[in-house]
């Protein structure tokens, strides 16, 4: 048996990953309500606040890992899984700024507004939100289908997300930017990779990986002529 | 008033190190079964086993009608940057740290100076229980039983001259029990400062324990200060360093980030973080469902801080 195969992807590997995914929520959701032994210690908010936000960068650095791991393993297979770890990251800030605007702010509008117009990093966080909703949105089969070529296009605002994303993330830490940091080096690691492989132009390799790479975002049984 | 210097302590009365650590060493061993015999129900609970009571803790009116944190939030979300920068770091990393035996070094604008062990520094002093807030500049409080003595009663102790403007404080440095410290997260040793009228003022507390027992490590052992009016990190934790001086010393935080954090750093909800708000505060421990609280001028003791600062712009002077 193939186990990279689209029938074992879909019917194995997608399920595992999907329920991976969810731990990190499950763990958070035990912990608010003390269920089992789980805790979210003495300042329950700023975890949940932190834990979602982290996972939200977490698997929006995952979902950048998925193009370059095609080039890695010369196989579109990775692809597959791209869709799923994006609207996870997705829905984790999406959830991030929910508790934000929920626990966190308790509804108080006059001080959310005053928040994003007036605090940096809240008004990048924001923004890095506000960018990702359209990705979501576009994430069916039948948006790609109709959007085409402008599809990829506009998914590349993944890259900006991931910048604003860990800058958000540094610009509320006090003093120890080691974290930061390090997401900071995944990124510019994840998007210098992109930027090297456009400028050495467009090899052999490179051609065939593109045309795997479409054709595996596609329904299976559609095809769309090579670049 | 007489302080007793260390060599006056007789070589006959000082226990020899190895009979002490082997005391030690039998404390913790009996610590950790004891730990062990209650690990089957009581897992968080382990770490408290080495737990000790003050006597003679006199109780005040300090705190009336506040209701204190629990003992475990107080232990267990700390900032104390020597033990890592997480709010749990400082309870998981401090466990092997051991306050004894401690000197303190007092020096500058003073008639009385010189090297003092812990026990000669806190011997004359009668222990009180004060209930304080505690407002971080984080924006988040806490309310905690402090166990301590006026900072003012111990300061005149050293006759502090004319010249002596502003008292500075500085944790102790030793990278080696402190492993925060090997890295330059902050400039260390860690450096505090008041000036002189408000380290005498009848609120500011040196605190050397925490709901009627000895001050755990997490919490800025064997001695730390509380000045309730200002942000947490002026509270300067293990002080092994009091200088009088003429000028203003210059806080670690203040090195660190000048914009952010000022020399007076007073609780004030009119002047926010460069980066975020300070109008209101999480309360550790209401919950995950709790709203925000209004935080107040001076953490509520403007009654009795704010003619300290009559006349003076407190939003440049933050």
């Amino acid at each position: 048996m193939d186990l990279l195969s689209a029938k074992v992807i879909a019917r194995i590997w997608k399920p595992l990953v999907f329920a991976a995914c969810l731990i990190p929520a499950a763990q958070l959701a035990l912990g608010a309500f003390a269920v089992a032994g789980f805790s979210l210690g003495a300042n329950p908010v700023e975890a949940l606040l932190h834990g979602l936000g982290k996972w939200g960068l977490n698997l929006l650095l995952i979902t950048l890992c998925v193009t370059p791991l095609t080039w890695i393993v010369r196989a579109p297979w990775p692809l597959r899984f791209r869709r799923m770890l994006g609207l996870f990251a997705f829905s984790y800030v999406a959830l991030h700024f929910v508790v934000y605007v929920s626990l966190d702010q308790g509804l108080a509008w006059n001080f959310i507004v005053e928040d994003i117009s007036e605090r940096p990093y809240i008004t990048i966080g924001i923004v890095a939100l506000l960018l990702l909703l359209p990705l979501a949105l576009t994430s069916t089969r039948r948006a790609m289908r109709r959007l085409g070529r402008r599809w990829a296009r506009l998914h590349q605002l993944i890259y900006p997300v991931a910048i604003l994303g860990v800058w958000h993330y540094w610009w509320q830490v006090k003093q120890d930017w080691r974290e930061p940091l390090i997401y900071a080096l995944i990124v510019a690691l994840l998007l210098g990779a992109r930027l090297v492989r456009r400028h050495r132009g467009p090899g052999k390799t490179r051609r065939r990986a593109a045309v795997r790479e479409q054709a595996a975002s596609l329904p299976p049984g559609q095809t769309r002529n090579p670049i | 008033m007489l302080i007793r210097r260390r060599n006056e302590i007789r070589s006959s009365e000082i226990t020899d190190k190895d009979l002490y650590l082997g005391r030690r060493r039998f404390l913790r061993g009996a610590a950790a079964t004891a730990g062990a015999v209650l690990a089957a129900g009581l897992g968080p609970q382990i770490a408290l086993a080495a737990r000790r009571r003050l006597d003679n803790v006199r109780k005040t009116d300090f705190g009336n009608g506040e209701t204190p944190n629990s003992y475990e939030d107080i232990t267990t979300y700390n900032n104390f940057y020597e033990f890592g920068t997480g709010k749990a770091d400082p309870a998981a990393n401090s466990g092997d740290f051991d306050p004894v035996p401690w000197t303190v070094q007092v020096s500058g604008e003073a008639e009385i100076t010189g090297e003092f062990a812990l026990e000669d520094i806190l011997a004359p002093h009668p222990l009180e229980e004060r209930v304080y807030r505690l407002r971080c500049v984080e924006a988040w409080s806490m309310v905690v039983p402090w166990v301590g003595f006026p900072l003012a009663d111990l300061l005149q102790r050293f006759k502090p001259l004319s010249t002596a403007k502003y008292v500075e404080f500085r944790t102790l440095y030793d990278p080696e029990r402190m492993p925060g410290q090997r890295r330059p997260v902050l400039d260390w040793p860690y450096v505090e400062g008041l000036r002189i009228d408000e380290a005498m003022h009848p609120l500011a507390l040196m605190a050397v324990g925490v709901y009627g027992e000895v001050l755990p490590n997490q919490n800025g052992a064997p001695m730390r200060l509380v000045v309730p009016w200002k942000y947490g990190f002026k509270s300067i934790k293990s002080i092994d360093r009091i200088i009088f001086r003429e000028t203003p010393p210059r806080s670690s935080w203040e090195k660190a980030a000048p914009n952010e954090y000022g020399f007076f750093a007073n609780v004030n909800p009119e002047v926010d973080h460069p980066r975020w708000s300070q109008k209101r505060e999480r309360r550790i421990g209401a919950g995950a469902f709790a709203s925000k609280v209004p935080t107040r001028k001076f953490n509520g003791y403007g009654e009795q801080v704010a003619s300290l600062y009559s006349g003076m712009d407190l939003a440049r002077n933050f």
